[in-house]
């Protein structure tokens, strides 16, 4: 007997939060307000580990249907919800993650203005986000997934009066329109060709298809589903609004642009993996996509001097990641490394946060430097996160970065090229960021020097370095506890674990090609590696593993010793190389030039085509002008005929004396004729 | 007997006297004297038609028609005591505002 886990209720107790918070909290005191966000918010977490607790009763996948929404002949569409181990791992995930943050979230915004209205902002995109995931047919996901890009815009643009950060959300919002196009594009296409969304029957009709050597629907379905993918997972060539999104809070960084709604492209991937694992095509188009973000996004993140760029641009290259995994159809390794990357990434954020409301607001890593001792606890802190996600060996980003970089081998040794560099590229910039924050010697001004920008208000009048509140540490303890421990759930065979991780997500992921036409695939040249479980694993593979093990550890630390060399013993080296570099250098520090090539193709013709065709062309000369005209007329022809309405009592006589004349000689006409 | 047609033509004359006062005069009272002298005429072919037909309806017209004239002069002589009072003329062309 399955029990009713009445999985509804998860979503809808942040949405009460976000309701009572946004209706009322303006009324409320500071203490109030953070204590209704942290309630619901807990409340979903609770319910999130009260359904891991009933888990193994369940018959999987598990479905709920509340009631029906869309009915349209043979389609139908319902509000429904869905649970099966990738939902869980998500549930756990954005719960679990979205409290702490909410907990972190009460220190770092104590000070501000609109208190009120950023946790009733961030209590709907908790519940956006868990309508995404527990979404039991595209459509329901479909309003999380815009759901999630509303919170995001109103999040980003949480500081509303500075025009950057307007313009920022204004940016996110608009290039996620562009994927949120796509992937209704791929909505239509599903259900042109299989007649529903839900994701069960979607699965089953599915598995008649073989697998598409050349083009085909399931090809195109999955191309558009990656393009939908890139706009919210901020991929090549929809990545631009990531680094304009740290214009909003540090929570917001953290929880939105780094843990959670970033990686909602990944979840959607892996939730049609059935439609993608049957589409070589587009599997290819996702290993390239994310690989060479991974790989562009790593080298913007050298050059970059906002701490909080760093981290962004390290978040799309990890994303990159993520994608590669779901790209050579290892969507288990992908998850895992979402999972690992929601610890580390977003403790990296928050630490950032701390960091930056130590210094009083300053941003730029060129005016910190030797904070380590004066605020221990966001370094050390700080210094898990950084060693996990440099892949350094026993932390969580180690496990699952070299769980995809092996996979990755095992489709092309391209990918795992591209990756180990990146792995180094990511190792290094980490360390930079670690090394120009904590250690060497403070460059910042001796006293507060926080007068400018949004976080003026963290000035706390005494000034100077501070660590900060126990509200802000507690989360960051947790999530550091997370990042160095949680890659222990998918330790793989060949460094002595079971995979527990990969064999748990195993029922939702291996199991859609039946054996027939995985036959099939073999005979195909560029199909998907086939899923291999893990007693079919060669053993041979153990030791060559070991050996891409050996690799990408060595590329970590060569990461950290070159880091260590320039930023630490040689300060003055890192200037000496950008001048020897020159135009690469600039390229590279002006991110590629990606936004200036973007604003000259799309953006300058997109507005020159509106402003001259749009609004001067058809607005003020086709509808303005309409109706301009024809007041116009109107005007015209009363001015002439006000004439007779002069309020002349005798004119008005004649004229009923002339139409009464009129009308006799008209009768005595049609008598006498 | 006098004919039909004698009383029918004096109707018309006075019905067409009483449309050119009312066109030609400035004075608001000449203008009121000139409905009333249009309202008779049509009386008078009222009469003329009943006693030629031998029908009374035109009679009981006739009475319908002085009852509408009397009320009229009683509204009519205070609208324009009114008028008067505030404009202290009584030249209809300069009572062509249609407001106070």
């Amino acid at each position: 007997m399955t029990p009713n886990l009445h999985l509804w209720l998860i979503p809808i107790l942040p949405l009460i939060g976000a309701t009572i918070n946004g209706l009322f909290g303006k009324r409320f005191s500071r203490q109030t307000v953070s204590g209704i966000a942290w309630t619901f918010s807990g409340a979903a977490f609770a319910m999130a580990l009260w359904v891991v607790s009933q888990f193994s009763s369940l018959v999987l996948p598990y479905t709920e249907h509340l009631s029906p929404w869309i009915q349209a002949g043979a389609f139908h569409a319902d509000f429904g919800f869905y649970l099966d181990q990738l939902t869980l791992i998500m549930l756990l995930i954005v719960t679990g993650v979205g409290l702490l943050i909410h907990i972190y979230s009460v220190g770092y915004m104590w000070e501000e203005g609109g208190f009120y209205r950023f946790f009733s902002y961030l209590n709907l995109f908790l519940f956006f986000m868990l309508t995404l995931i527990l979404a039991s047919n595209y459509l329901v996901m479909f309003i999380g997934w815009e759901g999630v890009g509303l919170a995001s815009y109103l999040l980003i643009g949480f500081w509303f009066t500075k025009d950057s950060a307007a313009s920022a959300g204004k940016k996110a919002f608009i290039v996620n329109r562009i994927g949120d196009f796509g992937f209704l594009l791929a909505l239509f296409l599903i259900i042109q060709h299989f007649g529903s969304l839900d994701f069960t029957q979607v699965t089953s009709a599915v598995m008649p298809y073989g697998i598409e050597a050349s083009g085909g629907f399931l090809t195109a379905i999955a191309i558009l589903l990656m393009v939908g993918a890139c706009g919210k997972s901020a991929q090549i060539p929809l990545y631009v609004w990531l680094p304009d999104a740290m214009e909003g809070p540090t929570p917001v960084s953290a929880l939105i642009h780094a843990a959670t709604m970033v990686t909602a492209g990944v979840y959607m991937v892996s939730r049609s993996h059935a439609i993608f694992e049957r589409a070589p095509i587009a599997l290819t188009i996702v290993a390239i996509i994310g690989t060479l973000t991974a790989f562009l996004a790593a080298t913007i993140g050298i050059t970059q001097t906002d701490i909080k760029k760093v981290l962004a641009y390290s978040t799309v290259s990890q994303l990159g990641y993520m994608f590669m995994a779901c790209g050579v159809a290892a969507f288990s390794a992908g998850i895992f490394h979402l999972m690992t990357h929601a610890f580390f990434k977003g403790l990296l954020f928050l630490a950032a946060g701390s960091v930056i409301h130590s210094v009083g607001g300053e941003q730029d890593m060129r005016k910190m430097g030797g904070l380590r001792k004066k605020i221990p606890w966001t370094f050390w802190t700080m210094t898990a996160a950084t060693f996990a996600i440099a892949g350094i060996p026993g932390l969580s980003g180690f496990f699952s970065k070299d769980e995809i970089l092996w996979r990755a081998y095992q489709a092309s040794w391209i990918y795992w090229l591209i990756g180990v560099i990146t792995a180094f590229i990511t190792s290094f910039y980490m360390f930079r960021l670690w090394f120009m924050t904590f250690f060497g010697e403070y460059r910042g001004e001796a006293e507060s020097g926080h007068s400018h920008d949004a976080h003026a208000s963290h000035g706390h009048g005494q000034g100077g370095i501070h660590e900060s509140p126990k509200v802000m540490l507690i989360p960051l303890v947790i999530l550091a506890f997370l990042s160095v421990f949680g890659g222990y759930v998918g330790v793989p065979g060949s460094l002595g674990g079971g995979n527990h991780f990969d064999q748990f997500l195993a029922p939702v992921f291996h199991s859609t090609i039946p054996s027939t036409s995985a036959e099939q695939a073999t005979g195909v040249e560029n199909a998907p590696p086939e899923q291999t479980t893990e007693g079919a694993e060669p053993n041979t593979g153990h030791s060559t593993e070991l050996l891409f093990t050996g690799i990408s550890v060595c590329a970590g630390f060569l990461g950290l010793f070159l880091a260590w060399l320039l930023y630490y013993k040689r300060p003055q080296l890192p200037q000496e190389i950008a001048v020897g570099l020159g135009g690469l250098y600039r390229g590279v520090v002006n991110k590629y030039y990606v936004d200036e090539i973007y604003a000259a193709v799309f953006v300058k013709p997109l507005i020159g085509i509106s402003r001259g065709v749009f609004w001067h062309g058809v607005d003020q000369h086709v509808i303005d002008a309409t109706l301009d005209d024809s007041a116009a007329g109107a005007r015209e022809i009363s001015g002439v005929v006000r004439r007779m309405q002069s309020g002349n009592l005798r004119s008005y006589a004649g004229w009923i004396a002339i139409g009464a004349a009129a009308v006799i000689v008209y009768m005595v006409w049609v008598g006498t004729r | 007997m006098v004919p039909l047609s004698y009383y029918l033509v004096l109707s018309g004359i006075l019905f067409a006297c009483g449309v050119a006062g009312f066109l030609i005069k400035r004075n608001i009272i000449t203008i009121f004297m000139s409905i009333e002298l249009m309202l008779n005429g049509v009386n008078l072919s009222f009469v003329a038609f009943a006693a030629q037909w031998h029908a009374l309806s035109g009679q009981v017209f006739v009475f319908f028609v002085m009852v509408v004239a009397a009320a009229e002069a009683a509204v009519g002589l205070a609208i324009i005591i009114a008028v008067y009072r505030t404009r202290a003329t009584l030249n209809v062309d300069k009572v062509d505002l249609l407001k106070l």
